[in-house]
């Protein structure tokens, strides 16, 4: 507990922190959600109600390019002065280290979900929504996220050695990321769209949970290779 | 306190360490000197539990330096070519950070201190990325300083200094020498040697050449020693 969760929670607040200090993530996410949105908006018609079936892509599509621009950024700050370096000789688990990056990653991408989604809804008009399915999207929207980050968070770390990592972190994560993608916005559709066949999303969530604890717990036990100088 | 025992560190093709015995005993101040690419670092960032050697063991107190060491890597402080600071944190954010990573007990008197220690008060708040050399320099030994290790392993802490921090560095060095603990210092800085340390190990081609005690001794014999052992042999 000492050597993990604690040191965990100091590294997640030391990135929070200086997210705070500097909001260059977070901005940067925000400004790429927003032209996502807008281009969208302009593109089809919000006032059509058939566009609403674009909105489940939509949300993914801005959670994955929000998620990547954050993930890219992760370790490569942990490289001027190697810090990495310092988190080995430091009387910490290595699992501390991925536990706070992903807890430091999971919150930025939750700041833009919860800014651009809302928003989202609002501009394409979308006003179906039942406490129901506002219930099961939240569900699934932290299931996917949850998976997509743990994931991002293990190729992050392990593609920052890499002079090439901003090109490498998105292509390994194409195929390892796909099964929680396809899940996410498939449970979406049917949450927003056809909420009468719940009971095939909640098969969809199933398979996003058993992703989220077999990568979230591969990469708490697998990170002491990927620190290793 | 820390035994090396015929140490190899191979990495590629390359053997670098070619079998380093050494003992240090608790409380000594040893200075490490040899040419560049002797191994020196090398060898520092295996004490320091940084890297693993290919055969041969490290033991400090007696015990393997393994990565769930936490007592271990608790009474070690390191010192490397980086100095591990954040950039745009002030001082003492960065020390608050490693505080807390290292469990610091009352850690905003001790970061006082420290920052007063180094000379560094008038720039308490001032980002790291505005500091020239030296100063990241004199934060990165208090940052090596911070959870009082009992092992002090500094990589040519000297580089890069102005004489005002020199005469800092050294005084830290025999402050932590009076309270008993063991530093080890890689140094080309001889003056530095001289002034602060008990012993002085030479390295050449990854192992030991030559090791002796400095008491009495001066600059001028540690010059011609040193080219004597290093250099024409
Ligand atoms: N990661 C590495 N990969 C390959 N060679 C290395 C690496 N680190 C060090 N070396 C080589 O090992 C030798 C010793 O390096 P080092 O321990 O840094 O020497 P010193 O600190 O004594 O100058 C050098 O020749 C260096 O090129
Ligand atoms: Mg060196």
């Amino acid at each position: 507990m000492k050597n993990l969760l604690l040191p965990a929670l100091v590294i997640a607040g030391k990135d929070l922190y200086s997210e705070w200090k500097t909001r260059q993530i977070v901005t940067t996410m925000l400004i790429f959600s927003s032209l996502i949105i807008v281009t969208f908006s302009f593109a089809f018609d919000p006032s059509n109600q058939s566009v609403r079936v674009l909105i489940p892509g939509m949300i993914w599509i801005i959670t994955i390019f929000a998620a990547i621009l954050g993930l890219n950024r992760s370790f490569t700050t942990e490289q001027s002065n190697d810090h990495i370096h310092a988190f080995v000789v430091a009387p910490i688990d290595a699992s501390s280290v991925f536990l706070g990056k992903f807890i430091a990653n999971f919150i930025f991408v939750l700041i833009v979900q919860i800014i651009a989604i809302p928003l989202l809804f609002l501009l394409f008009d979308f006003r179906v929504l039942t406490i129901e399915s506002i219930f099961y999207l939240v569900g699934i929207i932290f299931l996917g996220t949850f998976g997509f980050v743990s994931v991002g968070t293990f190729l992050a770390a392990l593609s920052s050695n890499s002079k090439s990592s901003e090109m490498l972190l998105p292509i390994l994560l194409l195929p390892l990321a796909t099964p929680v993608v396809i899940a996410a916005v498939q449970a979406t559709r049917i949450v927003l769209i056809d909420l009468e066949k719940l009971s095939s999303a909640m098969s969809w969530m199933q398979l996003m949970i058993a992703y989220d604890l077999i990568f979230f717990v591969a990469g708490l036990l697998l990170f002491e290779y990927v620190l290793e100088v | 306190m820390i035994q090396s025992n015929n140490i190899i560190k191979t990495i590629g093709e390359k053997m670098i360490l070619r079998g380093m015995n050494l003992e240090i005993a608790s409380g000594e101040t040893v200075a490490i000197i040899g040419p560049n690419g002797a191994g020196k670092s090398t060898w520092l960032k295996i004490t320091a539990g940084l890297l693993k050697p290919t055969e041969g063991s490290l033991l400090i107190d007696e015990e393997p330096l393994k990565k769930d060491k936490y007592e271990l890597q608790q009474i070690i402080g390191y010192l490397g070519h980086q100095s591990f600071l954040y950039e745009h944190f002030s001082p003492v954010e960065n020390l608050r950070f490693f505080a807390k990573l290292y469990h610091v007990k009352k850690p905003d008197k001790r970061i006082d201190d420290l920052i007063e220690e180094v000379g560094l008060t008038f720039f308490k708040y001032e980002p790291v990325r505005s500091f020239s050399r030296g100063m990241i320099q004199r934060l990165a030994i208090a940052r090596a300083i911070l959870h009082d290790p009992k092992i002090l392993l500094l990589d040519e802490p000297h580089t890069g200094l102005d004489q005002q921090a020199v005469d800092i560095l050294n005084k830290v060095i025999l402050r932590l020498k009076k309270k008993g603990v063991t530093v080890v210092l890689v140094t080309h800085d001889f003056p530095q040697v001289i002034k602060t340390c008990d012993r002085v190990i030479i390295l050449k081609n990854g192992r030991v050449k030559d090791d002796i005690p400095l008491e009495g001794q001066d600059v001028n014999w540690l010059y011609t020693h040193y080219e004597r052992q290093a250099i024409h042999s």
